[in-house]
């Protein structure tokens, strides 16, 4: 295939409220391509999540994509009659939830979930070749003794285990894309990695693109192929993994990269974005990150900065990206905004 | 949390939540009581062929307005028939009426709170501002007219009863609806592909199931009443087939209730016992899905 899988421009995303209308995701774009992994990075209300959901058509009243276009395979998906929609959601496009215990279903067992997966997308498979097919689901995902697990509640998995009856979930019908909206957020550290491990090896063994939704860099280092970094409901700067970790050009990059903590450095302190993210009800004028931009001048107060390539595919919204060549050049633009 | 195996349960697949149930519901006295009468009273009216002595409907001049004996058990009425005999067989009716009624009210009102429930906004408020209107309604009224319009059958009273009393099992199933709506597994399977229909199928009606079963279980109760009412006025069960109400109907007479007891104290008591039955199971199986609500915990 030529192209992009899949191809968002221009989305935009509102909610309406008591309030007036929230616009949670605001003229947002990217691409997938086949077999990629995207990191969407961002923090908690920056707009990922509804990005993810309009990708599925699943944006329901109050909420409204207002404009826009989400391109899968060439065809945008908000043309589609949600006949056909439905048939994309699960067998070409799956996704995987943060908090497995919420997304299953407490009182079925695990393999009559996995069952209806499968049987979703193809009515002639008999309920007895549907569990089967769910326990070597689960086999697949590295849940031992399938056999005895799809009989059980998810109760009685552990959250790892239950993260893997969701991959299994996810991969159960060869999806092209798959979702997955903070994956390992809701698991215990020590299970955080297998997790991700096996979500690289069912990505890696099933040719699915990814679109990895996170607020975690170090799960981005570890996975993504290009990032795609959110804020307020924009993207604010977008490019491959490593350019992001080594030439952020982007002043809230660059203070999401400085609020990691480090092996080798020795700081008492770790550095925080000061302030917190804006109220999307009232966002404020020009660029939604000046409040808390130690860059930040008159000019981003008023003028809106338009997302633009500053490298061959490395794009900024930043007024003053020049400013930020690099960790080094960083530093001088915090010396020339005081 | 472990990520070994955990040692299984004993128990059939999908047993375990169930099994729970039915050991509190066993445990519960008035419940079992109630099931066991109940039981009792289902197995005559399914044998009665087999038990009774006389045909409920034959006429016998001769032996009219005898009291209990040996041949009539529990008399005869005033053309004849066998008071047990016709006792036995309305009883057949009842529960009939009884269980088709509550199941037809049942389903309507799952159907109709799932609906309302999962897609909220103008189905919600069509189908619940229906079910206020309805139960705005007195029954019996509402009944009466129906059958005095369409003329009085156990069709019409089967239609009728479930048609005035969906609204309760309507509402009970739109709250589990509600509370499950914002779900991560149903915007899960939603995700999946799956369309309106497969959610209430395979989310929505597993979950509202012991609620509903309560619900089911009074309603048979109220249908029950509600029967005996109607054919007590004459809208219901059309003679010579004989139902409790109209049983008491034929003995709606001083004279009789005076010097004939046996014509209205079999009806009375089979209404009386039978619904109370009836309560008593729904109590406990209420008691037995969801301990929380239950009244007067005992243990």
């Amino acid at each position: 295939m030529t192209g992009p899988l899949l191809r968002v421009r221009d989305l935009s995303v509102e909610f309406a409220g008591e309030e007036g209308t929230v616009r949670a995701v605001d003229g947002v774009g990217f691409d997938v391509a086949p077999g990629e992994v995207l990191g969407l990075v961002g923090e908690s209300g920056s707009g990922k999540s509804v990005t993810a959901m309009s990708v599925l058509g699943l944006i329901r009243p109050p909420g409204r994509i207002a404009g826009g276009r989400v391109e899968f395979r060439g065809t945008d998906l908000r043309t589609l009659p949600e006949r056909e929609m439905r048939r994309i959601r699960g067998a070409e496009i799956a996704m995987v939830f943060q908090d497995p215990m919420t997304a299953l279903n407490p009182v079925l067992t695990i393999g009559a979930q996995i069952a209806e997966a499968v049987r979703l997308h193809d009515r002639k498979v008999s309920a007895r070749a549907a569990r089967a097919r769910a326990a070597d689901l689960l086999r697949a995902v590295g849940v031992p003794d399938p056999g005895q697990r799809v009989r059980q509640y998810p109760h009685e998995f552990s959250g790892g285990m239950r993260q893997r009856a969701m991959v299994a979930m996810a991969i159960a019908n060869g999806p092209a894309l798959i979702i997955a909206d903070e994956p390992t957020t809701a698991l215990d550290v020590t299970v955080q990695a297998q997790v991700l491990a096996l979500l690289s090896t069912a990505q890696r063994e099933t040719g699915a693109a990814t679109v990895l939704i996170t607020h975690d860099l170090g799960v981005v280092a570890e996975m993504a192929d290009r990032v795609v970094v959110m804020y307020a409901g924009r993207v604010m700067e977008h490019a491959d993994v490593r350019t992001i970790f080594d030439r952020p050009r982007h002043p809230y990059t660059r203070g999401l990269l400085e609020s990691l903590p480090r092996l080798d450095g020795d700081a008492a302190e770790l550095p925080a974005i000061p302030g917190t993210p804006p109220g999307m009800a009232d966002p404020p004028d020009g660029c939604p990150f000046h409040p808390r931009c130690p860059m930040a001048r008159d000019r981003c107060r008023t003028e809106r900065p338009p997302l633009r390539d500053v490298a061959a595919g490395h794009a900024s919204a930043c007024h003053f990206h020049e400013e930020l060549g690099g960790r080094g050049a960083a530093a001088a633009g915090e010396e020339s905004h005081a | 949390m472990t990520t070994t195996s955990l040692p299984r349960r004993s128990g059939p697949r999908g047993g375990r939540p169930r099994s729970r149930a039915l050991r509190r519901f066993t445990r519960n006295r008035p419940a079992m009581a109630g099931a066991v009468v109940l039981a009792v009273i289902v197995l005559l009216a399914v044998l009665a062929p087999l038990i009774v002595a006389h045909p409920p409907d034959a006429v016998n001049l001769e032996a009219a307005r005898q009291g209990p004996s040996a041949r009539y058990w529990l008399g005869t009425d005033t053309s004849g028939r066998d008071v047990f005999a016709r006792t036995v067989y309305a009883g057949r009716v009842s529960l009939l009426v009884g269980l088709l009624a509550a199941a037809l009210s049942v389903v309507l009102g799952t159907v109709l709170g799932a609906v309302a429930g999962l897609f909220g906004r103008w189905a919600d408020t069509v189908i619940m501002r229906a079910a206020d209107i309805v139960m705005s309604f007195p029954a019996v009224v509402t009944i009466m007219v129906l059958a005095g319009i369409v003329g009085p059958s156990v069709t019409i009273l089967v239609l009728a009863i479930g048609v005035t009393q969906w609204p309760v099992a309507a509402r009970v199933v739109r709250g589990v609806t509600m509370s499950l709506r914002d779900r991560e597994y149903l915007q899960a399977a939603r995700i999946s592909g799956a369309r309106a229909l497969w959610l209430i199928r395979t989310h929505v009606v597993p979950a509202a199931l012991p609620p509903v079963t309560v619900t089911g279980t009074l309603a048979v109760a109220q249908a029950i009443m509600l029967e005996t009412t109607m054919s007590f006025l004459g809208l219901g069960v059309q003679p010579p087939q004989a139902s409790w109400g109209n049983m008491l109907n034929d003995a709606q007479n001083l004279t009789l209730i005076q010097t004939m007891p046996w014509l209205w104290i079999p009806p009375g008591i089979a209404i009386a016992v039978t619904v109370l039955a009836v309560n008593f199971v729904g109590d406990g199986l209420r008691d037995a899905v969801d301990p929380r609500q239950a009244a007067g915990v005992r243990r």
